[in-house]
């Protein structure tokens, strides 16, 4: 308790960072099933992946010697990283859409059975990312592998050569709190790409598409709407949050596995959850309460217990809120 | 299926889709015929080939048949695995299937049972088997109660990932909790009594069973490699196999009994259409609460059953995968048919194993078999019969309407 007294802006500033990288994830969710009432658990994966690009962008430019630098030296090789992410993340995200919802939602399946395929879609993700190593083999690429993957070890950590130091901002003092570079700029790209994504939802064509799949599918498509277009888009967006998310992600944490898209999707999910799934801007909200809430609940009860503080306080909200804290909009979003 | 041919002239991937609905209709085509086949025998016939049935169940891992067995990992072990999931998947089909709520957490309930067996029997106490595992399946009842009446307020993908969180909630508390074991887990739970006097000593068992063995034609039996009947030791699984088929039986019993009662229907209203049922005099929510607590109760047997089996729990075995892996077993044998969640969990339980060989590659094969069994078989391998008479009514319907127009 006394912990959260004495930090209590510092725990602020790093939860609304962790939870606007939740946030970005979460847009991912909201915007599938605000389209198509779908949960895509595949999702994490798309995340997962763009960890990874970041972390080969940066061995690519690099090297592979591990060195700390500022924020400001790393940026342009940050910005490349943060271009490849989201288009591998956009890509991964287009055929999984391709893969494992389109024939689905073609032939009209249960809803059930779409979240069977998204799991199942999810494993293998996951498991091509952890034989990565054996797959790469098959091009011929064993020689100079090691550069960019750990040999035998596949499934290991794997971490990104570039360190990023946080230096604190002398002018952005917050109580008795310094704020630091780089969560200063999580939190501020991430809401710059959901202010992004917001506006291109309510005022341009491909948005106003979105909205009206979102509303009545059938009146949509009778109103010349193609809705596989927007679906594609839909999930293609999606992906590139996640991929912008990862970037944000590899800043702060650094690491990466080939299961980390697992918890910290749940986690995402559950923001999306919280704010009201299909609502963007609940997603915004039910990430920064979520990441907020976590830092002062580890705080109080201990690091062990985050996980827990965040699941206790879902189950809290919706049994207030049974649609989440802003209800399911995005087909009600007036333009 | 002349559907099938034509498609095939038009492109590959509608070839492939006609190929995959052919393959459907024939499978269905080829149940209904069994079914009907089944349906038309006289009563004797069909208790005697249901006893075959049970007996075939029974004595599978001592008949050494080839191809089936698991080269990898023990063939005995396995079936254990199959078996406990087959029990999870009828449980889960109980709140999945019948009262449609779509449970992520179900995890939570077989760590429930298998906790309460291993703090009972080694932990803290020192109560015999047979006392601790009623008591595993009441408190996980009280649990799933517990989780129950907050959690059945919200419905459909909420209730989806509140119960997911419940699940991880769990799961963390053991790992944090002293009492509980924490992160290290619960070891050395005795097995469940043995009984007989063969081998003689505290062990024994009642009488030795040997196996079959296939390699030279006239040595058929192979007497230097025998199960011994009610013995619970640490080698052989075959033993607990046979406790979790025989206690699969009785709930699948009590699963019929229930299902054709006035509760069955109860369900299958109440998962239908809520408000109607609802407003038609039947108590949603109590319905849905007594479907969650049967099903974690009959999950919690499954557990108190694997932790007296594997003698060691830790929360590290309970995780949500193993949750979405239960789930994928009842969805994809058929949401709401109790033979389909059990065909379904031994899809889910033995595929990973049976192509051990491939090691590493299995789980991605498992991935990609997950997928192709949903786009393939969207009503699942078995669906209900409920869903078939409402899928041939929709074609029907289609095809009086004429062609559809593609959106």
């Amino acid at each position: 308790m006394d912990f959260l007294i004495h930090h209590f802006f510092e725990l602020t500033i790093t939860g609304l960072a962790l939870g606007s990288i939740y946030a970005l994830v979460a847009l991912g969710y909201t915007l599938v099933y605000g389209v198509l009432q779908l949960i895509n658990f595949a999702h994490s994966e798309v995340f997962m992946y763009g960890t990874f690009a970041v972390a080969w962008i940066v061995v690519l430019v690099h090297g592979t010697g591990s060195t700390t630098e500022s924020l400001w030296a790393a940026a342009p090789i940050l910005i490349l990283a943060l271009i490849a992410a989201m288009l591998l993340s956009g890509l991964v995200a287009l055929l999984l859409e391709r893969v494992a919802y389109r024939p689905l939602i073609k032939k009209n399946a249960p809803k059930l059975i779409a979240l069977i395929s998204a799991i199942g879609a999810s494993f293998a993700l996951a498991e091509i990312m952890g034989l990565r190593d054996r797959i790469a083999a098959w091009f011929g690429l064993d020689d100079n592998l090691s550069n960019y993957v750990s040999p035998g070890k596949a499934r290991d950590l794997y971490a990104s050569p570039v360190t990023i130091d946080p230096h604190p901002i002398s002018w952005l003092k917050i109580g008795d709190y310094t704020v630091t570079d780089v969560d200063l700029l999580v939190i501020v790209a991430a809401l710059a790409m959901m202010f992004a994504l917001d506006w291109f939802v309510r005022h341009t064509r491909f948005g106003r598409g979105i909205r009206a799949t979102a509303q009545d599918p059938e009146s949509a498509a009778l109103m010349g709407v193609n809705s596989t277009r927007i679906i594609q888009v839909t999930f293609f967006i999606g992906g590139l949050m996640a991929g912008a998310a990862a970037t944000l992600y590899m800043i702060r944490v650094g690491t990466t596995r080939q299961n980390a898209g697992f918890i910290f999707g749940v986690k995402a999910f559950t923001a999306a959850v919280m704010g009201g799934i299909g609502n963007l801007r609940g997603a915004l909200l039910g990430g920064l309460i979520l990441g907020v809430a976590e830092n002062y609940g580890s705080a109080i009860l201990g690091t062990e217990w985050k996980d827990v503080v965040a699941f206790v306080l879902l189950v809290l909200i919706l049994l207030v809120r049974p649609s989440g804290l802003l209800g399911e909009a995005l087909g009600k979003a007036r333009a | 299926m002349s559907r099938a041919t034509d498609a095939v002239a038009l492109s590959g991937q509608s070839a492939l889709k006609g190929i995959g609905t052919g393959i459907g209709t024939g499978l269905d085509r080829g149940f209904g015929a069994i079914r009907s086949f089944f349906g038309g025998m006289p009563k004797p016939v069909k208790i005697v080939l249901l006893v075959l049935g049970v007996l075939l169940a029974y004595a599978l891992p001592l008949l050494d048949l080839p191809i089936i067995p698991t080269t990898g990992s023990d063939f005995g072990g396995v079936l254990f695995t199959a078996a406990s999931y087959a029990l999870i998947a009828v449980g889960l089909n109980i709140v999945i299937g019948y009262a449609g709520l779509l449970d992520l957490g179900y995890v939570g309930f077989y760590a429930t049972g298998a906790y309460t067996v291993g703090i009972l029997t080694q932990y803290h106490w020192h109560w015999p088997f047979l006392l601790a595992l009623p008591m595993a399946i009441l408190v996980t009842m009280v649990f799933g109660v517990l989780l129950g009446a907050p959690t059945l307020r919200v419905r459909g993908d909420y209730l989806a990932i509140v119960t997911l969180g419940f699940g991880e909630i769990i799961r963390l508390v053991i790992h944090n909790t002293g009492w509980l074991g924490a992160a290290s887990g619960i070891s050395q739970i005795p097995p469940p009594p043995s009984i007989g006097p063969n081998p003689p000593g505290p062990d024994g068992g009642l009488f030795s069973i040997p196996h079959l063995s296939w390699g030279t034609f006239p040595n058929i039996i192979d007497v230097g490699h025998e199960t011994h009947f009610l013995k619970f030791g640490v080698l052989d699984a075959i033993p607990y196999y046979w406790l979790m088929l025989t206690a699969l039986a009785v709930v699948l019993v009590a699963d019929k009994l229930i299902k054709d009662s006035r509760v069955g229907r109860a369900w299958e209203a109440t998962r239908e259409d809520e408000d109607a049922a609802e407003i038609m005099g039947v108590p949603t929510f109590r319905y849905k609460l007594l479907a969650f607590a049967l099903g974690a109760c009959i999950g919690g047997l499954s557990g108190g059953i694997y932790a007296a089996r594997n003698g060691f729990v830790s929360p590290d075995t309970f995780v949500i995968i193993l949750s979405e892996l239960f789930v994928a077993a009842v969805i994809i044998g058929g949401a709401g048919n109790r033979w389909g969640a059990i065909a379904g969990a031994i899809v889910v339980a033995y595929l990973p194993e049976r192509f051990r060989g491939f090691s590493d590659w299995r789980m991605l094969v498992f991935g990609l078999a997950m997928m192709a069994l949903a786009i393939w078989r969207p009503q699942g391998i078995f669906p209900p019969r409920r869903t078939r008479r409402a899928l041939a009514a929709e074609a029907e319907i289609e095809e009086l309407e004429g062609e559809t127009v593609d959106v």
